[in-house]
C-alpha cells in the first residue's frame, strides 16, 4: 500500500519542489517535509514528499546486506555446498 | 534509479534467503499487513524463495479493499449530483459498489476525474470555481496528511468550492482488532513501511506488549522484505517479541512530526466501517468541526439506496487472513480482474488480484 | 482560405468541402490517383516487384498476389504529443499492421472526422505530418473522406485508415506459428508512447524526456525478412503493451513463453514515470516497436540485422518459447524467481496503493 518512489530534489520554490525520478521531472509538494533541501532524496507519494531518505541509514542497510551475503558465501564454501540453497 | 535498484539486486538476495532458510523446526507464519507488500512478494516470487520455512498470509492493508460498499455507494451518488466534479485516485475507479462503480457513473454522464494528487484536485477546483469539486479521500496514514495539506491550502487560498469525502482509516487499531479476533494464528507481522514513515514505530508497541506479537517494519523492495522476514525469524526463534525497524532509511521511531501535526489540525478520530470487519472503534478519521465546511458528507445530502454485498464473495475473510484468495470459490472463475465480484480482485494491490496476476505458474 | 477554423459546412459536400480537399488534402497527398477525385481509387497490384527474402533479387510477383488488408481508427487525445501527432500515428499504425504480416505496404485511405472548431492550422500540421510519415514508409494516400461533427463530439479529430499491401508468396507469418525453442526479440525500449501520452493528460503532467516512439517499421521488417526465413511471428505491441502481445502469441500458438526481466530494454524516464504512477511498463503502449518470434538458429542473425537499423538499435533477445505452461507467459524476475505475466485488463490507471 502506499506506493512511494524515491525522487531527487532539483529545485525548491516555497512549498513546492521540482524533483527528478529517473529522468522524469515533476513539481511536488513539500508540505510534509519542510526540512528537505536541494540534493536530498525524498519519498514521493501522491505528489507529496512524505520524508527525506536517510542516506546514512541507506548505506548502512546496503553494507549489512553485503556482509550477510559475504558471510553466506563463506559458509557455502566451507560446507562444500552442503547448505540448503535457495531454489 | 537510486534508492530503488540497489534493493532489487539478486546478488545480495542469497545471503538473506540463506539466513531465513537456516531455521530448522516448524514453519513460521507471518502476516504482511500491507497490500503493497502482498504485491511485492508475489511480483518477485519471494514465496518460492522462503517456502516451506516461512508461509505468508495477507492482511487488511488495502485501503481500497476495506472501503465499505455503503461508503462507495455514497461517493457514486455524490458524483451524480448536478454540477459536481468528483476527483479520485485511480484505484477507486473500477471498484464495484452495490449497483455501480465510479467508472460506470462516468459512462452515465457523471463528471468523475482521476487525479494523481490532491494538489491536482485543488487545481481542478481553481479552474472550475463555479462548480463544487469533491475529493474522495481514501488511504491510510500515508495519504491522510496529503489530504490535510490540501484542506489547509484551500483554506489559505480562500477557496469555497473544494470538499473532501473523508474515508481515511487508521492501521494500528485494525491490527489490534484483528489480533483480538484471534481467528488466525501467526507468528509475526510485517509492518507497513510507508504508514510507519508517518506514524513512526512506537505506535506498534502494543502488539508485542499485549499480544506477544513480533513486528518488523519493512520497506517494499525485495531485499527489504527478505531482510524483514529474516529479522522476524530471528525474533521468533529466540522467543522474542518486539518492534524493530528494518526500513531504517525511511522510518524513525517518532515518525514524521510535521505530517502528524497537519493531521491533528484537520482531523479527529472516529469509528470506521471496514469491509470484512464491520465497525472498528477509533479506526477512522473525520474532519474536525473547525474544518466542517470542507466536509462533503456534511455539505451534500445524498440517497445512495440500500447497500448490497456481493454474493459468495470471500473478501471479508481474505482481508482477515482466514482464507487465501485461491480458497474463495469464486476465484478465477466468476471473479477475475475483467469481471470482479469484490474489491480484492479489482484493487491493484488486492490480495486476489495479486494472486491472479502474478501467482506462480 | 478565409476561415481559420473548421465549420460544419466543411463536411457538407459543397463548396467549402471541395475547397478543403483541393487546398489542403490534395496539396499534401499529391499523387495522380487521389488527384483524379473519383469516387474510388483504381490500381493494379500485380505489377509490383518485391524483394525475394534471402536474396537481393527483385522478382515480379505472380498474377494473383496475396493482399494484406487492414483498418484502424485513431482517437488519441491529445492530438499533438511529444514525438508525434494523431496523423503520424494513423499512417504509422496502419503501415505497421501491414508490415507485421510480412506485407509491403502500398496504399492507404484516410477518413477524417473533424470536430467543428478545430483550427485549420492544426489540421494542416497534421496533414503535413501524415505526408512525411507516408514518404518515409513509401506509401501513398489514395482515397479519403471528410466529415465534420458538432462541437464536443470528436476530441478535435478522429482518423480512420485502411491499408493495402502485398505479401510475398514465401511469407507465412502468424501469431500461431511460434514453436518451442524459438527466441523472442523486441526491437527496442518499451513504454515510450504510452507514457508520453500519459504525461500530457490533465493532472499527470511532468516535463520529461518522454517522447512517443511512433515510427513506420516496414523497412525494418523488410530487412529482417531478407535476413531470415525463420521469422514465425511479428506484432507491434500497441495497446496493452508487450505483455498483451506475448500472451496473444502464447494463446494463438498454444505454447509457453518465458521472458527475462533483466533483458527487457526500458528507458530510464519511462521507468521513473511508471514507478511514480504504479504502472507496469509491460502493459504500456508502443507505436514504433515490434516483437518477433524467430527460429533459434537465426535469432542472432536477425538481432544483428535489427540493430543495424535506426528503429532497431536497441533491439534485444528477451526470452524464449517453450512447451511448458502452454498459453501462459512467465517471467524470470531480477531475483531469479518466476512469476506470471498477464495481459492488460481494462485501462491503465495510475494508483496510490
Amino acid at each position: 500500500m502506499c506506493l512511494a518512489v524515491p525522487a531527487l530534489i532539483k529545485s525548491i520554490d516555497g512549498q513546492m519542489a521540482e524533483v527528478d525520478i529517473g529522468g522524469v521531472r515533476r513539481p511536488i509538494g513539500l508540505h510534509l517535509t519542510p526540512e528537505a533541501r536541494v540534493g536530498d532524496y525524498v519519498l514521493l507519494h501522491t505528489g507529496f514528499a512524505i520524508n527525506v531518505v536517510d542516506e546514512e541509514e541507506a548505506l548502512k542497510t546496503l553494507s549489512l546486506f553485503e556482509e550477510i551475503e559475504a558471510a553466506y558465501q563463506r559458509e557455502l564454501a566451507e560446507a562444500g555446498g552442503g547448505l540448503d540453497e535457495a531454489p | 534509479m537510486k534508492h530503488l535498484d540497489e534493493y532489487r539486486n539478486s546478488g545480495l538476495a542469497k545471503g538473506l534467503v540463506g539466513s531465513i532458510r537456516r531455521h530448522r523446526g516448524r514453519p513460521f507464519r507471518f502476516m504482511e499487513f500491507c497490500g503493497g507488500h502482498t504485491v511485492a512478494i508475489l511480483k518477485y516470487g519471494i514465496r518460492q524463495l522462503i517456502s516451506p520455512t516461512v508461509e505468508m498470509l495477507s492482511g487488511p492493508g488495502c485501503p481500497v479493499c476495506v472501503t465499505a460498499n455503503a461508503d462507495l455507494d455514497k461517493a457514486i451518488a455524490m458524483a451524480h449530483l448536478p454540477d459536481v466534479i468528483l476527483t479520485t485516485f485511480g484505484d477507486m475507479m473500477k471498484v464495484p459498489g452495490s449497483r455501480s462503480s465510479l467508472q460506470h457513473a462516468r459512462a452515465e454522464g457523471a463528471d468523475v476525474r482521476v487525479v494523481y494528487s490532491t494538489l491536482d484536485a485543488l487545481e481542478v477546483a481553481r479552474n472550475n470555481s463555479d462548480r463544487p469539486v469533491i475529493f474522495l479521500g481514501i488511504g491510510f496514514e500515508t495519504t491522510a496528511p496529503t489530504i490535510a495539506a490540501s484542506i489547509l491550502q484551500a483554506e489559505a487560498q480562500g477557496m469555497d468550492n473544494y470538499f473532501v469525502f473523508v474515508l481515511h482509516k487508521l492501521t494500528p487499531p485494525v491490527t489490534v482488532a484483528l489480533l483480538a479476533l484471534g481467528e488466525v494464528k501467526f507468528d509475526g507481522i510485517i509492518g507497513p513501511g510507508h504508514v510507519s514513515t508517518i506514524i513512526g514505530s512506537r505506535v506498534w508497541e502494543s502488539l508485542p506488549r499485549d499480544h506477544h506479537m513480533p513486528c518488523v517494519i519493512s520497506g517494499f523492495e525485495p531485499l527489504d522484505i527478505l531482510q524483514c522476514i529474516a529479522m522476524l525469524v530471528a525474533q521468533v526463534e529466540r522467543g522474542q517479541a518486539k518492534v524493530e525497524i528494518a526500513y531504517r532509511r525511511s522510518v524513525r521511531p517518532e515518525g514524521n512530526r510535521t505530517a502528524l501535526a497537519l493531521m491533528e489540525r484537520v482531523f479527529e478520530s472516529c469509528d470506521a466501517n471496514w469491509r470484512g470487519m464491520g465497525i472498528v472503534p477509533d479506526s477512522g478519521l473525520k474532519l474536525s468541526t473547525e474544518y466542517g465546511r470542507f466536509d462533503a458528507e456534511r455539505v451534500f445530502t445524498v440517497e445512495p439506496g440500500p447497500t448490497e454485498e456481493p454474493q459468495g464473495c470471500a473478501c471479508g475473510e481474505i482481508l482477515r487472513g482466514i482464507k487465501s484468495p485461491p480458497e474463495c470459490p469464486l476465484f478465477g472463475g466468476a471473479c477475475t480482474p475483467v469481471h470482479p465480484v469484490g474489491p480484492c480482485m479489482v484493487s491493484a494491490e488486492g490480495a486476489c488480484a495479486a494472486h491472479y496476476r502474478y501467482g506462480e505458474p | 482560405m478565409t476561415q481559420d477554423r473548421i465549420l460544419l459546412a466543411h463536411g457538407s459536400g459543397g463548396q467549402l468541402s471541395h475547397e478543403l480537399v483541393e487546398r489542403l488534402f490534395l496539396k499534401y497527398f499529391d499523387n495522380p490517383i487521389l488527384a483524379r477525385l473519383d469516387d474510388a481509387a483504381v490500381v493494379r497490384v500485380s505489377s509490383f516487384r518485391l524483394q525475394v527474402p534471402g536474396s537481393s533479387n527483385l522478382k515480379p510477383e505472380t498474377s494473383n498476389p496475396k493482399l494484406a488488408f487492414t483498418t484502424d481508427s485513431y482517437v488519441v487525445n491529445p492530438i499533438f504529443f511529444p514525438g508525434g501527432d494523431i496523423g503520424k500515428l494513423a499512417i504509422c499504425g496502419t503501415v505497421n499492421d501491414l508490415a507485421m504480416s510480412g506485407a509491403r505496404p502500398l496504399y492507404l485511405s484516410a477518413s477524417f472526422i473533424i470536430e467543428e472548431g478545430l483550427s485549420l492550422d492544426d489540421l494542416e500540421r497534421i496533414v503535413v505530418s501524415m505526408r512525411q510519415a507516408a514518404d518515409e514508409a513509401g506509401v501513398e494516400v489514395i482515397a479519403g473522406d471528410t466529415k465534420v461533427v458538432n462541437k464536443g463530439s470528436a476530441d478535435g479529430l478522429f482518423i480512420n485508415t485502411t491499408g493495402v499491401g502485398i505479401v510475398p508468396e514465401q511469407i507465412g507469418i502468424s501469431g500461431s506459428n511460434a514453436r518451442p525453442g524459438d527466441k523472442v526479440i523486441v526491437s527496442g525500449a518499451i513504454g515510450d508512447h504510452g507514457m508520453a501520452i500519459m504525461s500530457q493528460r490533465e493532472g499527470l503532467e511532468f516535463s520529461a524526456p518522454l517522447r512517443s516512439d511512433c515510427a513506420p517499421l516496414n523497412k525494418l521488417v523488410a530487412a529482417m525478412l531478407e535476413a531470415s526465413r525463420e521469422i514465425h511471428c511479428l506484432r507491434d505491441p500497441t495497446r496493452g503493451g508487450l505483455a498483451t502481445t506475448l500472451n496473444e502469441f502464447a494463446a494463438q500458438s498454444n505454447v509457453g513463453i518465458l521472458i527475462h526481466e533483466g533483458r527487457i530494454p526500458i528507458h530510464d524516464a519511462v521507468r521513473g514515470a511508471c514507478e511514480m504512477l504504479g504502472l507496469d511498463p509491460l502493459h504500456v503502449a508502443n507505436e514504433g516497436k515490434l516483437v518477433a518470434v524467430v527460429g533459434e538458429a537465426d535469432a542472432e542473425k536477425v538481432l544483428v540485422c535489427m540493430k543495424g537499423h535506426p528503429y532497431g538499435a536497441e533491439a534485444a533477445i528477451i526470452g524464449e518459447v517453450r512447451a511448458e505452461h502452454p498459453g501462459r507467459v512467465v517471467m524470470r524476475t531480477l531475483l531469479g524467481t518466476l512469476r506470471l505475466v498477464d495481459m492488460l485488463v481494462g485501462d491503465l490507471l495510475p494508483r496510490i496503493c
